[in-house]
């Protein structure tokens, strides 16, 4: 329990200092993008939209910086982000609601994919080192020092075209209206095939890699040839004895470089014009669109973090040490 | 000039390496990481990336900006990677192009290693109130996601060229560095030497520098190694989305001229394919120099010699893992006659003889 609190704590702290940058970070940017921006929309914009792109980006000089802090909380906690200068007039936190399920269900899904797939070929390496398996490391490296993002160019460049049925871009068919039903759904799952295949080839690499090494330390310790000597079968040894133990690193690996897979397969998204959010973050640094670009990284960070709960989460559940100190 | 020195830097410790195997007797026994296949080769690809960056812009046969009539041409003699849709030499792009990508990959992973070196073996051999404050701040830092995060601080910088991104990159990448040095120190911090060292009355900032710094260097070097691999992608990646100025050459600037212009469309796969494979090159390159560092480190993890190995009376015996294999037997009988008869219980294979 202990153990919990002192990582949501310091969630929380994260939270604030993600957010205390976002803060600030506007500030610094020199000259008046924004207010020439809101020049721009002068006649469409409520003065309510106006009062709120102030306090976002510190427009406002009279307030003393302790003051504007406390403005821009209060407009956080009421859950308005400005509006989005691409999709001028949708307020940033509708965009980035949009966005959002999409990015959850690729990302999310196959970071989870890659890192299970990763995990089981990695035991499997470990344990029967050696072998033909062996012979997958310098592929792996390969393909793991290749950027997702270009991986996808390659893909959509040779399996996609005319007849194909993989689609180059877009999360389902034009012309089909988002619902759950059979046809959109289908439509989308066609549509994310190659992306997701494209995050699972260049991210399972880095699993298989890490849990290897793992595996082969853990099987050198004095615990396995105990097990080896009680004359359990071979495949209980290894799943039982060593590959749970050596689970548990790569565990907290996988919840603490989630924020660079997550970086990562954002650009997938671009690649692929997929409707999430790396895909509108694009567009939103193309439009310098500020509000939008502060939204989607605040965004990004809390969702990063809400993973990294559930994997301390796994961890608690595996890891019987951490249960007993509380 | 800071060109060549971040790039001499990659070059220096292949140099010995390509040269010396002839010259030299054994390179391998003073330096052990050339003895190692996987970092040799990862050397002297690293070697022949920080020539080309170098002599590249020399090496082009055209001027990387220049057009010419030959628009969006395949590779052929005249153009070894073809053209661009304004008729440029994309061979001579690339060439161009790596002298960006090392210098800014390498500059970054110094900043980062340096950040990383004096957060983590402070937080580690401090302890106290010092460590828990550095590592809550370098756990901030991880969990952050890195890449979001220096899009949106470089879209505040009006003009960002090669020397910011770096920085950049520098300033965001050392958490992970550091927490794998904080640990490393911690488990040094007990061992005998240095308590000996603290015991002597050697003060804290000597006993840092010469006793826990040196037996950190394979954590530090493959730290360092790792976050040139992230900054090389990372910079690759901000000129493939256009948000560093585009201007200098780099492969991230192909790749973004070859994505804006629509090269897949047109089928004009020779524009974006050798600036990926020379990223994936560079980048396996390095990582293979971290296998051998990782492998130096920890001789478990080596491949090689735990193949099925045949004993000497002929059966073929699969090592498993956890078990150090035992080739006792295959020394003549006659060489160790005494120890044999004085204490026969624990000659290892009784049964046969």
């Amino acid at each position: 329990m202990r153990f919990l609190l002192q990582r949501l704590a310091f969630y929380l702290f994260t939270v604030w200092a993600a957010i205390t940058i976002n803060f600030f970070l506007p500030r610094l940017i020199p000259g008046d993008p924004v207010r020439s921006l809101i020049a721009r929309y002068q006649g469409q914009l409520s003065t309510d939209a106006i009062d709120s792109l102030y306090v976002l980006f510190g427009l406002d000089q009279e307030r003393s910086l302790w003051g504007q802090y406390v403005d821009y909380w209060a407009q956080l906690l009421r859950g308005d982000l400005g509006l989005s200068f691409t999709f001028f007039p949708t307020p940033v936190s509708d965009v980035i609601g949009n966005a959002l399920p999409w990015t959850v269900a690729l990302v999310g899904i196959t970071t989870l994919v890659s890192f299970a797939l990763g995990t089981g070929l990695g035991v499997l390496a470990g344990w029967r080192r050696g072998s033909w398996l062996d012979g997958l490391l310098p592929v792996t490296t390969f393909l793991s020092s290749i950027p997702y993002f270009w991986l996808g160019l390659v893909a959509i460049a040779l399996l996609t075209g005319p007849g194909s049925f993989f689609p180059s871009s877009g999360g389902y068919e034009p012309g089909l209206v988002p619902a759950f039903d059979t046809i959109f759904l289908g439509s989308a799952l066609q549509h994310s095939l190659l992306p997701a295949a494209t995050i699972l080839v260049s991210s399972m690499s880095g699993w298989v890699l890490s849990m290897r090494n793992m595996m082969v330390t853990v099987a050198a310790e004095d615990y396995i040839t105990v097990a080896h000597a009680k004359g359990l079968g071979e495949r209980r040894v290894a799943l039982h004895y060593a590959a749970r133990n050596a689970l548990l690193p790569n565990i907290s690996g996988f919840a603490l470089s989630l924020g660079f897979i997550v970086g990562g397969t954002l650009l997938v998204e671009i690649v692929f014009s997929y409707p999430g959010l790396g895909f509108q973050l694009f567009q939103a640094v193309g439009a310098k669109d500020y509000p939008l670009l502060q939204g989607i990284f605040l965004i990004i960070t809390v969702s990063v973090l809400v993973a990294n709960l559930l994997a301390d989460l796994a961890y608690l559940a595996l890891d019987p040490r951490t249960r007993k100190e509380g | 000039m800071a060109v060549p020195a971040g790039t001499v830097d990659a070059a220096t410790p292949a140099g010995p390496a390509t040269v010396g195997t002839g010259v030299r007797h054994r390179p391998g026994r003073r330096l052990p990481l050339l003895r190692n296949r996987k970092a040799m080769t990862g050397l002297i690809t690293l070697g022949f990336f920080a020539v080309v960056a170098v002599i590249g812009p020399w090496l082009a046969p055209y001027d990387p900006g220049r057009r010419s009539a030959d628009l969006l041409q395949p590779p052929s003699g005249q153009h070894w990677f073809g053209t661009t849709h304004l008729g440029q030499d994309i061979f001579s792009q690339v060439l161009v192009g790596t002298r960006g990508v090392l210098l800014v990959g390498f500059t970054a992973g110094i900043v980062a290693t340096l950040l990383a070196v004096v957060v983590g073996v402070t937080a580690g051999h401090l302890g106290g109130v010092a460590d828990e404050s550095l590592s809550v701040l370098s756990n901030v830092f991880l969990v952050i996601p890195a890449l979001p995060l220096i899009i949106i601080v470089s879209a505040a910088i009006p003009e960002s060229g090669d020397l910011t991104i770096a920085l950049l990159i520098g300033l965001t990448s050392w958490a992970w560095g550091a927490r794998v040095l904080r640990a490393q120190t911690l488990s040094l911090r007990r061992r005998d030497f240095v308590e000996a060292a603290r015991a002597t009355g050697e003060s804290t900032w000597r006993i840092i520098a010469f006793e826990v710094l040196p037996n950190l260097t394979a954590v530090i070097s493959s730290g360092f190694i790792g976050t040139v691999i992230f900054a090389v992608m990372s910079q690759i990646t901000l000129a493939f989305i256009g948000i560093s100025s585009i201007s200098p050459w780099n492969w991230g600037t192909i790749l973004y001229w070859a994505q804006s212009q629509q090269a897949l469309a047109q089928g004009a796969w020779w524009w974006f394919v050798p600036a990926g494979l020379a990223i994936a090159l560079l980048g396996t390159a390095l990582a293979l120099v971290n296998f051998g560092i990782d492998e130096l480190v920890s001789p478990r993890l080596r491949t090689s010699g735990s193949g099925p190995i045949r004993t000497p009376d002929g059966r073929t015996v699969r090592m498993r893992t956890g078990f150090t294999p035992v080739l006792a037997p295959a020394q003549p009988q006659s060489r160790q006659p005494r120890r044999q008869r004085r204490r026969p219980t624990t000659a290892r294979r009784p049964s046969r003889e």
